[in-house]
């Protein structure tokens, strides 16, 4: 392992790996160069031929109107995601509990047809999924987003988990059935202990994915339930924008996903592998 | 497995019960009803599109027929056609990069985690924010356009994302002709490797196959056009925007794909091939690059489907209702709800979906395979 650490190639072949990886930091970073620099601008001093200079004056008011502005959909946001994130995340615990240690006839099955959720297109399920939060009441509460991202995050955290429970030892359980434990009691005893990793993995990514999501958000909320992303698209999407505020408003939208994913990078990165069905 | 007989299965089914019946509900009887709705002429009455509950007439697959063949919906052909340009773009874009990148990043340059993490901070935001800012960089007289005056050059004049240019047109017609003749081709390879790897009879099956799909191709293909009026259909260059901020978005996502295979791979295969005389550049070429072939292709499966689904991107760059670049995840929201076509719109969903299932369902079946063999 530690071998690996052992920088490769020849003094030359470095500088020309600095200078590309250089060059990909500048393509990365350019946009968020252009959002902050533009946010910082007074309105009046936004200008296309001068859009990547440096303001001259240091002004902090669109962020404050933003702020402002966006306060009450970040609520929405933080409700929704962690509402959201926290219920589907228990139940994919158990899900990945009984896929992992508790198969029954079927059960592979099962968890294949479980799986194909999180790969649908959600057009192909929008218009009756819409009828049904309208009929049972929630249409343009924060509540019926709860539920629909609660369901349709149930897919990928019962994956994580499942890929998870199942490098437990079955020593383990065995050893807790032998002394009298049953199902829960195992579950209370060996198995959710063991899960703070998995749970970090699982909330983290729920949390990005849906505090990113657009789609349910803009067909189910109203006005006054709508998250952030909803309303940085209807900020930035009018005609006649003044680009400082849609700036400061996307810095803010992107902020605390942005700072989940500096905190817990490894994490993150082990949310996304499983992404990828193989974990 | 002991501990398995003293609880009985019951529980277990018991405990997984209330997320399969949600499933149940939300994925596949929500499928069920959209295929039904799309065989209806829900919403084509506008009395009875927005009642509580509409009286419905069923219309079988016509409005599949209007979407492929009809008049007024060229528009869905169009989006069709992007999609597809999109997606070979958005694909060669992020694996391309991708793979650039963590070949960069796996030679270990110092602060590689910093770098790592550079590449991939993108991927945590919402195409929302992503698709704010790069319409902003996109402007036609600033932006991107105006960064070659920072070196003293004049300034770029593509019109990103306000491009009205379509190029490399062709005839909605003549397709089902191009692709009979695709599939002729495609089964003719199929026929030709599975003969020499000895599988006379599939061989034999795929020759025939081909070779009917040709003929029919060669013999029948102009009558087998499907609308009576000419229509032309290309990629429109105000796409190649999207494109660039889709790849800036998902290339460290791929990145990160690309670098949990590289791990994999052992100092003492690395060395053995450095002994045998492989440079460095044929260590990639010769060694590495085949072994990552399956990741390849996992990640073109995740990519594609993401594309085919790019929804929120499109809407925040170039707002919901552009036609210039509409792609058939915008039309399904906007015919269904600003049109109140709901028939229409749920025809649009349920191809989405039998588009995505084409990529996911086979490539779920050998994941979960494997899975099962370890």
């Amino acid at each position: 392992v530690t071998a690996r650490r052992v920088a490769r190639g020849s003094a030359a072949g470095r500088w020309v790996l600095y200078g590309a990886l250089l060059l990909a930091v500048a393509f990365f970073v350019m946009p968020v160069y252009m959002m902050v620099v533009t946010a910082l601008k007074e309105p009046m001093a936004i200008d296309l031929a001068t859009a990547w200079d440096p303001p001259r004056v240091w002004n902090w008011s669109s962020f404050l109107e933003a702020w402002t502005a966006f306060l009450p959909k970040l609520k929405n946001s933080f409700v929704l995601t962690i509402s959201a994130a926290a219920a589907s995340a228990m139940l994919g615990s158990l899900n990945g509990y009984v896929f992992a240690k508790w198969p029954f006839p079927g059960s592979r099955v099962v968890f294949a047809f479980i799986l194909f959720g999180m790969f649908i297109p959600y057009q192909s399920i929008l218009i009756p999924l819409f009828g049904f939060i309208r009929s049972i009441g929630l249409y343009g509460s924060i509540w019926g987003l709860v539920v629909v991202h609660t369901v349709y995050g149930l897919p990928i955290t019962t994956l994580i988990f499942r890929n998870y429970y199942v490098d437990i030892p079955d020593s383990l359980i065995e050893a807790a059935a032998l002394d009298g434990a049953g199902f829960f009691a195992i579950y209370r005893r060996v198995v959710f202990p063991l899960s703070l990793p998995a749970f970090v993995v699982v909330i983290i990514w729920q949390f990005t994915q849906i505090w990113n999501e657009f789609l349910f958000a803009v067909t189910l909320s109203n006005p006054d339930s709508q998250p952030i992303t909803v309303a940085l698209a209807q900020l930035a999407g009018g005609e006649a924008v003044r680009w400082n505020l849609p700036m400061a408003g996307a810095l803010l939208a992107a902020l605390p996903t942005l700072l989940v994913y500096i905190l817990f990078g490894r994490y993150f990165v082990r949310g996304l592998l499983a992404g990828s069905v193989k974990g | 497995m002991s501990w398995r007989k003293q609880g009985s299965q019951v529980t277990s089914v018991l405990v997984v019960l209330p997320s399969i019946l949600l499933i149940g509900i939300f994925v596949y009887a929500f499928i069920g009803r959209t295929i039904l709705s799309s065989l209806t002429d829900w919403g084509r009455d506008p009395s009875q599109a927005l009642a509580v509950s509409p009286i419905l007439r069923f219309v079988g697959l016509d409005n599949y027929h209007q979407l492929f063949t009809g008049l007024i919906d060229g528009r869905f052909r169009q989006d069709l056609v992007s999609t597809v340009f999109f997606t070979a773009f958005f694909l060669a874009g992020c694996l391309g990069l991708g793979l650039l990148l963590a070949i960069l990043v796996d030679q270990k340059p110092r602060g590689e985690a910093v770098w790592r993490a550079v590449f991939l901070f993108p991927f945590a935001l919402s195409f929302v924010v992503t698709g704010t800012i790069w319409r902003w960089l996109l402007q036609p007289s600033g932006g991107l356009n105006r960064l070659p005056t920072v070196v003293g050059l004049p300034p770029g004049t593509f019109e990103w994302l306000t491009s009205r240019t379509q190029v490399w047109r062709f005839g909605w017609s003549a397709l089902p002709m191009a692709l009979l003749g695709l599939l002729g081709l495609a089964l003719s390879a199929v026929a030709i490797r599975a003969w020499r790897s000895g599988r006379r009879s599939r061989g034999l099956l795929a020759a025939a196959g081909g070779l009917l799909a040709i003929s029919v191709a060669a013999l029948g293909g102009r009558s087998l056009a499907p609308l009576p009026f000419p229509e032309t259909h290309g990629f429109n260059l105000a796409f190649v925007g999207i494109v660039v901020a889709a790849v800036w978005q998902m290339a460290g996502y791929t990145m990160a794909l690309y670098l949990a295979g590289l791990s994999g791979i052992s100092e003492e295969l690395r060395e053995a091939a450095t002994v045998e005389g492989a440079s460095g550049f044929q260590l990639y070429t010769r060694v590495i690059l085949p072994l990552m072939a399956p990741i390849t292709l996992s990640a073109m499966i995740i990519l594609g489907h993401i594309s085919l689904k790019i929804f929120d991107l499109v809407f925040a760059m170039a707002g919901p209702d552009n036609a210039y670049t509409d792609v058939p995840a915008l039309l399904m929201y906007i015919t269904t709800f600003r049109g109140n076509q709901f028939s229409k719109g749920a025809a649009i969903g349920t191809i989405l979906l039998v588009l995505v299932a084409l990529i996911v369902v086979p490539y779920l079946r050998t994941q979960l395979r494997r899975e099962g063999d370890r």
